[in-house]
């Protein structure tokens, strides 16, 4: 079969690439794209390892048809940090060891980015309901809440 | 160690590869290319016990694309009734595992593989191998496994004389069990079932392997140990050790999972035959079908004190499922069990049982939680007969320095006491409780490991250190190592990185696995560092052309000491470095070592639950851990393990199990299916670090991260009962069994 040519926006750059039909976003991104940040931990949408924002909205990307990027704008964690600087989440979780294997992390990051867009002051609860589809075998998500929680409360501050 | 005067020990220092994970280019197995890579899948077997007559593969070999076949008769062959052991594991049942040879023994066995030019035309292969089955009957479960008419899986396996799934006993005593129940006032007897649970790490299984024409091989894989991933795949495809070189990816968790290898011999055979480098990765449902899981098991626990609570005599019996090949950990279970308490008469025996299921794997402290789940929900029915508050029942017969275990030791100086003594005074444990809520408490013990080690300690020319370790880093043990470092240097975190080498570029280091890393590794970087103050101390002595032992190093200086002090102005590293070439040249040391005194580890932790009286569900509300961790070399670390081990238990307490369809395979290999903790299921993990330094460790270091492990499945099972007042004897105690308790089916 034909592949489809799609121009899409990744992380702000124009971005083109040639799929299959029933290619993933995630297959892609980590294949021919060569970003391997986002991680496939079951390629079922039960894991968020491999999270990614399209338009802004979060989504597995292992369950977005590569084709479907064509004129959307793609986030991955590979565009998280601003040239040298992390993003605060990223230095929040490297100071409050947020992470041990790490295989969960760019997922969990990109969904704690787009929590603090939404929602600059959730509550704890708020934040294990929106990460509950990011698993963590390591951590118990302990330092993974606290990490958030705390990084919120300083984005806020700074904003102020 | 004066803890006080640490400067790096015991502080949060940021990981060295910190920057390398939050940013997402740390690389793992899965995500490494090769140029002319190309791609292997594994043909498994759907049967759970068939003779394998035939394996015809010329048509998939015929399908263009298609570089390489292969089935077990690519591998060594190890006879099945000769053991060939390489540390723990069998080769005979290593080769098995990796590729069926007479029988396929579980749904899910490979049975044969390919590699071919894209993902897609591999798995087109894989439908046009034909293979000629004998479907056999099967079993699954460790208890029908024992029953006179059960299939039999190895017909050379013996029993007390007869074929038999029980492929090992493990058997330990102490004193005469029989006086002590027959001196017992109180005497409690329970039995107990827990399901298999897979470890659950995140990343699936990958490996990418390059066989150059002569030979020389590389692989890149996920593992817990590069070394071992060497050595078997030596063991199974008969390269010499030096031909290969194992390089240990970033492993996305193993929890005891990735001690053994399943991809890498296969795309090492794949690699040979079609010149081309493989790349291998698991699907989830792979993962869950033929990798880990732990045992299921049956265990029977009886306990027997005086009525004033002193335990005087303890038995049990502990039955656990190895899967399809023998090895599973009844030394954990039966050695574990009772490790915690000074009990004169003990009689503690394992089973090995084989069943048609996938062979387990470690799983962090394999075996023992599930010995002390039984025990510890026993002695949580003794301390309700005795009247006594749990915690002090357990303080009372605590083991201590000196008590003899059943399992061999006699302990030195041990922290367990006061695991318990910081839960008595935990607020934790005197908040008070709503309805449908109650409290638990369970103890637990590991027996930590020490072992093989290399570190090298090299100054760099601007007086930098690099120190390589041979140990896969899987939850932060770099920071450790560079923490250490720093300290006895006595210069800054920051001018230490610290890498874990590859099998070529390091010396043997034995797994990631026991609770032995930080342990290990801080032995031997320790012995390395100090080594290179030595040479540091020479340099500047020639430099000052005085007597070296007249030379101290402090507080990152080389300073003229004794009758010299004050003569010179102090030395410091990036000084010393500059001058290496004109002093002796490059600076550095390592060591190796069989690493030996790691001494157990303890723990008791304090659970509360509120119990859905609607639904059925349990919710942990409140959980705390306590446990002695002999010396914390970085606490967030130490923490993180307390709190992984935590959350792993309550899931295995409450939701995790495999179920089996009635044709004997997995029925639930996924991550919906499987129901692991979700960030939402679980409240925050507190966790209370209690050092009793390890007099046998420069640093006072115990192993820390089986331990957490141990206690949960009965502190969450013991708080249920406080709050329904039902108890459970078997697990994951999830909703439907505890909406059967609450609503029985006639009322
Ligand atoms: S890989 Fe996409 S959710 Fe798991
Ligand atoms: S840090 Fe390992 S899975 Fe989250």
């Amino acid at each position: 079969m034909a592949k489809l040519h799609v121009s899409t926006t990744i992380n702000g750059e124009p971005t083109e690439f040639l799929c299959e039909p029933s290619q993933s976003m995630l297959d892609v991104l980590r294949g021919p794209l060569g970003l391997t940040g986002s991680k496939e931990g079951c390629g079922s949408g039960d894991c968020g390892a491999c999270t990614i924002t399209l338009d802004g909205r979060l989504v597995c990307s292992c369950l977005v048809l590569a084709a479907e990027a064509q004129d959307r704008e793609i986030r991955t964690i590979e565009g998280m940090a601003e040239g040298d600087r992390l993003h605060p989440l990223q230095q929040k979780f490297l100071e409050m060891a947020a992470l041990q294997c790490g295989i969960c992390t760019p997922g969990v990051l990109m969904a704690a980015r787009t929590l603090l867009e939404q929602n600059p002051d959730p509550t704890e609860t708020e934040a294990r309901f929106w990460l509950a589809g990011n698993l963590c075998r390591c951590t118990g998500y302990d330092k993974i809440i606290r990490a958030v929680l705390d990084t919120a409360a300083e984005m806020r501050e700074a904003a102020r | 160690m004066n803890v006080q005067a640490n400067k790096w020990i015991g502080q949060r220092t940021i990981r060295p590869d910190g920057a390398d994970k939050v940013t997402g280019r740390a690389a793992y197995a899965a995500d490494t290319t090769m140029p002319g890579m190309i791609w292997g899948k594994i043909l498994r077997s759907p049967h759970p016990h068939a003779c394998i007559r035939s394996i015809d593969t010329s048509k998939a070999e015929a399908l263009p694309g298609v570089k390489a076949v292969m089935t077990a008769r690519d591998l060594v062959d190890f006879p099945i009734d000769k053991s060939v052991m390489l540390g723990i594991q069998d080769m005979r049942w290593m080769c098995r595992n990796v590729m069926a040879r007479e029988k396929a023994l579980f749904a899910g066995h490979p049975v044969a593989a390919v590699a071919a030019t894209s993902e897609a035309i591999a798995s087109e292969a894989l439908k046009l191998i034909e293979v000629e089955y004998e479907v056999l009957p099967w079993v699954i479960d460790v208890e029908e496994a024992m029953k006179p008419d059960a299939p039999i899986l190895h017909d050379h396996i013996q029993f007390e004389g007869k074929p038999s799934n029980i492929a090992g006993k493990l058997e330990h005593k102490l004193g005469d069990v029989e006086a002590g129940f027959a001196a017992a006032e109180v005497v409690v007897e329970r039995s107990f079932r827990t399901k298999p649970v897979h470890q659950g790490y995140i990343e699936p299984h990958a490996c990418l392997v390059s066989v150059l024409p002569d030979g020389k091989t590389t692989i890149w894989s996920s593992s817990q140990g590069q070394f071992m991933v060497r050595a078997m795949c030596a063991h199974l495809t008969g390269l010499p050790q030096n031909d290969i070189r194992a390089i240990q990816a970033e492993i996305g968790g193993g929890f005891g999972g990735k001690t053994i290898i399943y991809l890498e011999p296969v795309a090492l055979v794949l690699a040979r035959k079609s010149g081309r480098p493989v790349k291998m990765a698991m699907t989830r449902e792979e993962v869950f079908r033929a990798s880990g899981p732990t045992s299921g098991s049956y265990s029977t626990v009886r306990i027997g004190a005086t009525r004033d609570g002193r335990i005087l005599a303890a038995k049990g019996t502990f039955y656990l499922q190895a899967g399809a090949l023998p090895g599973s950990p009844i030394r954990g279970a039966a050695g574990c069990a009772f490790a915690p308490y000074d009990i004169p008469n003990v009689h503690s025996l394992g089973f090995d049982v084989v069943s048609n299921r996938s062979k387990v794997a470690a799983y962090r402290a394999p075996g023992a939680p599930i010995g002390a789940y039984a025990v510890e929900c026993v002695l949580d029915e003794l301390a309700e007969a005795l009247k006594m508050d749990p915690l002090q029942l357990r303080l009372k017969n605590a083991a201590r320095q000196g008590t003899k275990a059943a399992h061999g030791p006699t302990y030195p100086r041990i922290g367990f006491e006061e695991t318990i003594q910081a839960a008595l005074e935990h607020p934790h444990y005197r908040a008070p409780l709503g309805p449908n809520q109650g409290r638990g408490v369970a103890s637990g013990f590991w027996f930590n490991a020490g072992g093989e080690s290399s570190a090298q300690v090299n100054i760099t020319e601007d007086g930098n250190v690099v120190v390589t370790t041979g140990h896969p880093d899987i939850g932060g043990s770099r920071a450790s190592t560079a923490n250490i470092t720093a300290e006895l240097l006595g210069i800054d975190y920051r001018k230490v990185s610290v890498l874990i080498g590859d099998t070529s570029t390091i010396g043997f280091s034995n797994l990631t696995g026991g609770s032995r890393v930080t342990y290990a590794s801080a032995m031997v970087v320790t012995q390395s560092t100090e080594k290179v103050i030595r040479t540091l101390c020479e340099r500047a002595a020639k430099i000052w052309k005085i007597d070296p032992d007249a030379v101290v190093w402090e507080d990152g200086e080389a300073r003229p000491a004794g009758d010299n002090a004050g003569q010179f102005p102090p030395l410091t590293l990036a000084q010393i470095a500059a001058r290496a070439s004109e002093t002796g040249g490059p600076i550095g040391a390592g060591v190796q070592l069989n690493t030996t005194g790691a001494e157990g580890g303890f723990a008791t932790h304090i659970c509360d639950v509120e119990v859905d009286p609607e639904l059925g569900t349990v919710r942990v509300l409140r959980y705390t851990s306590f446990q002695d961790v002999g010396r914390a070399i970085h606490p967030s670390y130490v923490e993180g393990q307390m709190q992984g081990g935590v959350a792993q238990g309550i899931g295995w307490a409450l939701s995790e199990e495999y179920i089996y369809d009635k044709q004997g395979r997995v029925d639930n290999p996924s991550f919906l299916d499987y129901r692991m903790p979700v960030c939402s299921d679980l409240p925050m993990l507190d966790t209370v670090i209690i050092e009793v330094p390890n007099p046998k460790h420069p640093q006072g270091v115990r192993g820390v991260g089986e331990v957490p492990l141990v206690p949960p499945l009965a502190a969450v099972a013991n708080a249920i009962h406080d709050a329904l007042g039902h108890r459970f004897y078997s697990l994951p105690m999830s909703p439907p069994k505890v909406l059967a308790v609450l609503e029985p089916a006639d009322a």
